[in-house]
Formats: C-alpha cells, sequence, structure tokens
C-alpha cells in the first residue's frame, strides 16, 4: 500500500538538515510518496526506520511468483475489493490436480491435453497455467515418478502435494527450477515444510479449513519461520463459505491491513462437485471472487474456455476496453474485387467479425473505424458509429485505392445508417450484412454483389 | 491468539423485498439483502434468489439444438412449456411474448390475453410477462396481460426510459410488478427508478433489470454496474435498491460458443458442454454480482444452479 507523505515524515529523522536538497524533512516525505525521490536520499534515515518504512508500505496483499522460464506465474497484490474502484491485476491461475494413482499413460496424456490447450480470444492466447501433482498414493516413488513426467511434458507451473515433508523434499528438488508451490504446510507438519520451502525458496500454502483464526495462527508461524512467500488456502470447496471466507481475507488483508492474511488464496472448485457443471459453477464463482489459483479436478476444452474467457472479462481493466487502431485491414488476401466491410474498433466486435471472415474462405477489406472502443450498437446508440464517421474513415485510409469497386458493407445491427451513409459518400453503394457476423460466410457466398 | 475481528462495513440500506404472485397464485419474495451477496459474516440475505425459466409463446425458430431436444414439442404451446417448466424446478416463469414481435407474427392484444390465460392456468408459480421490447407492441400485449392477470401481482416489462408510462399506469391499477430495463448504467437504472416513482408506482413493486452481457459478451460490464448497484444500495440510496433480475439465459445462447455446432474451433470443445457450462458461468458471475431473478433457458442449467444455491443457504 503506498504511504502518505505525512505517515513518511513520522519515520525521517525531522531535522530539516536539507541534506536531501529538500528544505525540511516534511517537504522529502511529499516528494517520496509522489515517487519523486527515492527514500535512500536522506543520508540520515536509521536502518531500523528504514526497516519499519519497508514493511509498512508493503502491498497489503503480496505478490507471489512461481513458475519457471517456460511459464510465470504473478498472484496476489491486488489493491481494491470491487473491479470497478480500479481494475484487479493478477488473474487467478488455473491449474489441474494430477493424482499420483494415475497410470503413467493417464497422466502423460492429461498432460499433453493441458499442457498443449491453447484458445484465442480477442487476439489473445489463453491457456492453462499448470498441475497440482498429488502424492494421493502416499508412495514416494510413486509420486516422483508422476512429478517427472509432468516436468518432462509441459513447461507450466507446478504445485506439489504431499504431506509428508520427506517426499516433499524429494519432489521440490526434482522440480527446484520450475519454482514449485509447495502444498501445504498444515498444523502438523508446518515446520518441515517451512525448511523445504526456505531452502528451496518457493511459495508455501498453509492449509486450514477449521476456521480462519487457525489459518491465521498457521500463516503467523510460518512467517516467523522465514516464509515471505505465503499462498493460503482456508478449504473453501464449497458454496457454503467460499464468498464469505475469501471476502473476509480479502477485506482484512486491504482494509485492516492485517498481514497473515495478505497473501492470494487457492481454491479447489471440483473437490465436491458431482458433475463438471457444478465444478464449472464454483470456479466460475471463485473467479469472480477473490480466488488467487484455481486447482480443477477435471479437464476438458469445454470447461476451460469459459473459464479462461470468464477471467478474461474479470481481471479487464473497466477504465479501457481492449482496442484496435482504426485503419484498414486485410482478412486472407483480399484482392481489388473483394468485398469491403465496416465494423467497429471495440476488439471484441474486429475479432468476431475478423474471424468469420476468414472461415467463410472469401477474404476482404475490413475497415476499422475509431469509435473508442464500443461495440456496433453501443458506439451507434452512443452516437461514436454514424455515416459521417464511417464516411471520414473511408477517406482517411484511401479505401479506395485499394478496391476496384465502390461497394462498402455494413453491419445488419445499423442499417438504419445506409441512407445517411449513401448521401455521404457520393457514388458509392452501401449494402447491409447479416445481423451476426457468423453467417457473413453465407451472405459473401449468396447475397454479396458489389 | 485473539480471535478475529470479523472486518464488518457498516452498511446504512437494505435491498427492498420484492413479493411476485398472490390471489390463489404461489408466491415468492426476493430481495431483503442487508450485506453484499453471500457475505454471511456481516448480514443476512432473507431470501435465496430465485431461478426463473424462459418460456415464449410462440415456437423459437432459431434457437440452439440443445435447448430444441431438451425442452421437445413443449416449445411449440405455451401452457404445455410452463407446465414443463415447473417440473424442471423453476421458481417462477418468464414469459416472453414474442409473437407480438412485429417481424414475428405481429400478433397483438387477443393473443397476449390468449397465451397469458394458458400460462396462467398451466401453472400456479409467479410468472413475469415481457412484450417483445417494441415500445407500442409491449403497450398494447401488456395491458391486455395485466387484464387477465389482475390480482395475481405478476410482473410486467420492460420499462425503458422512453416507455414506462403505461406499463407503470397499468401495474398500479392491477397490482403487478414493473420491470425496469436501462443499458447497463448505474445513472439511468436509478434515474428509471425515480421516474417510475414519480408516476405513482411504489418502488417496492419495481424489479431492475440492468441488462445482461454474456460471458465474453460484456459481462464484465454488467458485472460492475450491478456491485456498483448493490453497494449504492446498501450504502443507503433507495433508488437504486430494487432487486435485480438478470436474462442469463437469453444472452448467453444468442452467442457463438452457444449456438455453432459446425465448424467449431478444436479449442471450444464439445458443443453441448461448452454452451452448457457458457450459460451456467454466466448465471453464476451474475450471482456473485448480486442477481435476485436470474432467467435460464436450459434445464440442466437450472438444475446446476439450483444445486449450487442449495449449497449456499
Ligand atoms: C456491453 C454493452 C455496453 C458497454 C460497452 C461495451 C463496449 N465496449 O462496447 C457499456 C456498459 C459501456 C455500454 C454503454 C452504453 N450502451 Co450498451 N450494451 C452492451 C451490450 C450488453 C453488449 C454489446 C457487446 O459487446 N456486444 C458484442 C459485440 C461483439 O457485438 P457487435 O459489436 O454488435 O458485433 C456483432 C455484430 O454486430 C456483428 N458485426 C459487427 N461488425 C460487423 C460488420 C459486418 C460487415 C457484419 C456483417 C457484421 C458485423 O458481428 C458481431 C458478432 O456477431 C449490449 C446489449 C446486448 N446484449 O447486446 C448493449 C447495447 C448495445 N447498449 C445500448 C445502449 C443504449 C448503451 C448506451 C448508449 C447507454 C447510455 N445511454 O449510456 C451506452 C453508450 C456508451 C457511451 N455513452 O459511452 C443499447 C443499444 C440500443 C440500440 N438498439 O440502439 C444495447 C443494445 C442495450 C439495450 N438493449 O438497450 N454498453
Ligand atoms: S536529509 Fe533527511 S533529515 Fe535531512 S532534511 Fe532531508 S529528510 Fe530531513
Amino acid at each position: 500500500m503506498a504511504l502518505t507523505g505525512i505517515e513518511i515524515y513520522k519515520y525521517l529523522p525531522k531535522t530539516n538538515c536539507k541534506k536531501c536538497n529538500f528544505p525540511t524533512c516534511l517537504a522529502f516525505a511529499m516528494k517520496v510518496a509522489a515517487r519523486v525521490v527515492d527514500i535512500t536520499a536522506c543520508p540520515d534515515l536509521s536502518a531500523q526506520s528504514k526497516a519499519a518504512l519497508e514493511s509498512a508500505g508493503r502491498p497489503p496483499i503480496r505478490l507471489v511468483k512461481f513458475g519457471g522460464d517456460t511459464h510465470k506465474v504473478e498472484v496476489g497484490n491486488e489493491t481494491v475489493m470491487f473491479r470497478h474502484e480500479k481494475t484487479f491485476y493478477h488473474p487467478p491461475a488455473i491449474m489441474v490436480r494430477i493424482k499420483d494413482t494415475a497410470s503413467k499413460e493417464d497422466i502423460a496424456k492429461l498432460v499433453d491435453e493441458v499442457g498443449g490447450y491453447q484458445v484465442e480470444r480477442v487476439g489473445m492466447k489463453l491457456t492453462m497455467d499448470g498441475f497440482a501433482v498429488e502424492n494421493a498414493s502416499k508412495d514416494q516413488a510413486r509420486f516422483l515418478e508422476a512429478v517427472e513426467t509432468v516436468l518432462a511434458k509441459s513447461g507450466l507451473a507446478v504445485a506439489l502435494m504431499s504431506d509428508n515433508p520427506a517426499t516433499m523434499d524429494a519432489a521440490v528438488a526434482k522440480a527446484a527450477a520450475r519454482k514449485p508451490v509447495v502444498y501445504a504446510a498444515t498444523k502438523e507438519n508446518w515446520s518441515g515444510m517451512a525448511d523445504i520451502a526456505k531452502k528451496h525458496s518457493c511459495p508455501l500454502v498453509v492449509r486450514d479449513s477449521s476456521g480462519l483464526e487457525n489459518l491465521v495462527a498457521l500463516s503467523e508461524k510460518v512467517a516467523q519461520a522465514g516464509i515471505e512467500d505465503i499462498i493460503l488456502d482456508p478449504g473453501v470447496d464449497s458454496f457454503k463459505s467460499s464468498i464469505d471466507s475469501l471476502t473476509e481475507i480479502r477485506r482484512l488483508a486491504l482494509k485492516k491491513n492485517f498481514r497473515p492474511l495478505g497473501f492470494p488464496v487457492m481454491t479447489f472448485p471440483g473437490v465436491q462437485a458431482k458433475t463438471t457443471e457444478e465444478e464449472a459453477a464454483l470456479a466460475a464463482e471463485q473467479i469472480s471472487k477473490y480466488s488467487s489459483v484455481v486447482v480443477l479436478e477435471h479437464f476438458s476444452p469445454a470447461l476451460a474456455y469459459p473459464l479462461l474467457t470468464l477471467r478474461l472479462n474479470i481481471y479487464t481493466d473497466p477504465q479501457k476496453p481492449i482496442q484496435m487502431a482504426a485503419g484498414i485491414y486485410e482478412v486472407g488476401a483480399p484482392k481489388p474485387d473483394s468485398p469491403l466491410c465496416i465494423t467497429t474498433n471495440f476488439s471484441l466486435t474486429y475479432f468476431s467479425v475478423a474471424g468469420e471472415i476468414e472461415a467463410s474462405g472469401v477474404p476482404s477489406w475490413l475497415l476499422i473505424c475509431d469509435t473508442e472502443g464500443l461495440s456496433v450498437l453501443t458506439a451507434w446508440a452512443a452516437g461514436k458509429f454514424d455515416a459521417e464517421r464511417i464516411a471520414k474513415a473511408v477517406k482517411q485510409f484511401n479505401v479506395a485505392d485499394k478496391i476496384s469497386h465502390k461497394s462498402i458493407v455494413l453491419p445488419g445491427k445499423v442499417a438504419v445508417l445506409r441512407g445517411e451513409l449513401e448521401e455521404e459518400l457520393s457514388g458509392w453503394k452501401v449494402l447491409v450484412g447479416p445481423m451476426e457476423a457468423m453467417d457473413v460466410g453465407g451472405y459473401f457466398k449468396k447475397t454479396w454483389k458489389p | 491468539m485473539a480471535p478475529l475481528e470479523a472486518p464488518v462495513e457498516k452498511w446504512t440500506g437494505k435491498i427492498r423485498e420484492l413479493k411476485l404472485g398472490s390471489g390463489g397464485r404461489k408466491t415468492i419474495t426476493v430481495g431483503g439483502g442487508t450485506t453484499l451477496p453471500f457475505v454471511k459474516f456481516e448480514g443476512a440475505q432473507p431470501h435465496r434468489p430465485a431461478i426463473a425459466i424462459e418460456v415464449q409463446d410462440k415456437e423459437p425458430t432459431d434457437w440452439s439444438e440443445f435447448l430444441v431436444s431438451a425442452w421437445g414439442d413443449a416449445l411449440k404451446n405455451p401452457g404445455a412449456w410452463a407446465k414443463k417448466a415447473a417440473e424442471f424446478g423453476a421458481d417462477l416463469l418468464y414469459i416472453r411474448l414474442a409473437s407480438a414481435h412485429p417481424e414475428a407474427s405481429n400478433t397483438g392484444a387477443a393473443q397476449a390475453k390468449k397465451s397469458a390465460s394458458e400460462v396462467l392456468s398451466a401453472v400456479d408459480l409467479p410468472v413475469i410477462f415481457v412484450g417483445p421490447d417494441v415500445a407500442e407492441k409491449d403497450n398494447e400485449v401488456l395491458v391486455a396481460v395485466s387484464d387477465v392477470a389482475k390480482g395475481q401481482r405478476v410482473g410486467l416489462g420492460n420499462c425503458v426510459e422512453k416507455n414506462y408510462k403505461t406499463i407503470a399506469a397499468t401495474c398500479m391499477a392491477d397490482g403487478h410488478v414493473a420491470i425496469a430495463k436501462t443499458p447497463i448504467e448505474i445513472n439511468l437504472a436509478k434515474q428509471l427508478n425515480i421516474l417510475l416513482s414519480d408516476v405513482g408506482l411504489s418502488p417496492d413493486s419495481i424489479l431492475m433489470d440492468p441488462t445482461t452481457g454474456a460471458l465474453g459478451y460484456g459481462l464484465e460490464y454488467t458485472y460492475s454496474v450491478m456491485e456498483r448497484l448493490r453497494l449504492a444500495a446498501l450504502m443507503g440510496d433507495g433508488m437504486t435498491s430494487m432487486p435485480m433480475i438478470c436474462t442469463a439465459g437469453e444472452e448467453s445462447w444468442r452467442q457463438k460458443e452457444s449456438k455453432a455446432t459446425l465448424d467449431v474451433p478444436q479449442a471450444w470443445g464439445d458443443n453441448q458442454e461448452r454452451s452448457l457450462i457458457w450459460e451456467n458461468v454466466t448465471a453464476i458471475s451474475l450471482l456473485a454480482a448480486g442477481a435476485d431473478i436470474l432467467v435460464l433457458r436450459h434445464p440442466k442449467t437450472v438444475v446446476t444452479v439450483k444445486a449450487a444455491l442449495d449449497k449456499s443457504f
């Protein structure tokens, strides 16, 4: 949490000696708060004050990193309760549990599926984040073999799950380069687990599902043992307490600056689920409300795609819709006699349309009008996608030089613009396309005529 | 260690309670919360959110095959459809008088009365009726329905900024609830509630529809506007404290992710599984944002969301 000038001032020597090149300690403190100058510019600051300042200036929810060079994960460091207050910064990691009781072939297959999974949305490539490998067999050799398979077949992040410190030590040693999450320190084994996490500088999960007070006690013990990168598992595997507990944790961290709970949270939405749909439901709730690491029990593309989309939605900066630059885009390799379409610069709109044109197999020109990141009807209703603006875009980007015909296809939803646009663009023919981009292929093939 | 002090906020407002159903019809009450959705350590949510199933008065022509196969022949008849929706576990019904749309069959008051009577006699659940969302038509069919449903406290919608007076007057005359729909904007939502109150409709007879964006299609906007409306209400603004209804089913089943079955990217996975999860995820995340009534389409989503609610309460 950023400190205010007054808060910083409290820690300064208050001698107004000007060695920092500011007239007073207070003036200096104000500049430090505004990040104009660094605190180290005061040569007389005691080591003790410096440490106190650092700890007071720490973010209320720690940023925790794990994963290796091929896939780094950063979770935590959120600053608000609601996305509209600013934004959420670090999307939850979505991982899949792998039990070492499964056969080697099954494990390999699952790792391939999850590791290779990638889906494109609004021009972004969305992927899963990794695996939580569990020592369900309680057999060390078997666990190590499963961990090896996972590490060998995928570059994604890993969490290692075992209650046995000796087994954990061996597994973490194998996975050290991947900076694995150590799961988990409990009331019984925390000291051994803390040693391992410290030895390998890995994040450590503390788990206690018997109430937040006990989780706090455990988190404090582990912190005293020198672990800084903590992840909390309050054991919320049901709708009964998920939002309740996770809200309480986040509020205590953000509003009360309560250190023992100032860490990212890990959840397992599928543990009690009877169907994939139920697992999807709790996962959706936890992505919306305050989980930082979501571990699924199952994987299928049909489950992953909606959850990754939700994560993208919730973690989009509400102040700025994802936008495209205005201009004339080529979809496929259009020729002068290919169709010309117009749409808005909201990236969701652009990618929906571009994707469908591409799928239609009819190369086209796609003109993007600057609508300040609004979709077709939103922009139209806001007066940002009208005949005047469209005509301006046609002229600004010299569209007529690229095509041999003079016809332009409007989105079906703004058919009403046709007449006006024909007036604005004299000599042009204005065509009305289908309402939904997914019908554009049929339209090109059956109806479109320049 | 010392017991943790729960980080409660001192809210001064609460969500209004809204009752639907009367005159022999089953009733349901939603709203009444004194805290954010599902936050139990701080206050109460005395009524659990309700699940409405959407029914139309004409067979839909553009529905996904997965919806069509789940409902079968019931889609051909609003009474049968309503009955089946009740069997599938709806707490209430959301009847879209789609046939009145000028581009559909352009039916009018007479057909609306007929459809409404069929539904009302087929089930004893509370009911919401919405027109085709075309101003003059909405007025025509909703006034007709209001008469048929007199004294049964049904919901009538959608009232929008440009077209709310007739519907509001009808609600007042016949004891119904108005659905106030605004395009994802907190000030517009509040404004419409004020306009409706100004013409004499009780604030306890208003249900807000903040406009739903489906998962991947504006969900985040709806989500944040709902959270802001909730917070404003809890902070004491009585003109944002009406319960909220979200048309999660309609919006998610309109999207390509739910409809497409041909040439679907492999990464989208199984078509049916994905389309179900699409509706489910849309619904659950809007519940977290404060939905009091969710309007759904697929019976399986109803089962999943109800299971989630059973566990939450
Ligand atoms: C999310 C949303 C918003 C977001 C903005 C999102 C954004 N970045 O654009 C917010 C909350 C900010 C918003 C604001 C407003 N909104 Co708004 N919004 C929506 C919502 C829910 C979804 C829009 C969306 O993202 N669609 C997805 C994109 C991909 O769709 P699309 O751009 O239309 O593209 C599709 C097709 O058009 C087609 N297509 C696109 N281009 C082309 C090109 C060709 C050639 C072809 C063939 C096809 C094609 O392909 C795409 C996929 O099929 C809709 C309602 C709804 N459920 O649809 C209302 C809606 C569009 N909004 C509406 C309104 C009125 C507004 C406001 C004016 C309200 C107000 N008074 O403040 C403001 C205006 C904004 C402003 N003042 O800055 C109305 C418009 C009513 C109308 N018919 O005119 C709608 C329809 C809601 C309603 N029913 O009242 N909105
Ligand atoms: S150098 Fe330090 S002590 Fe001297 S004026 Fe600056 S802040 Fe104060």
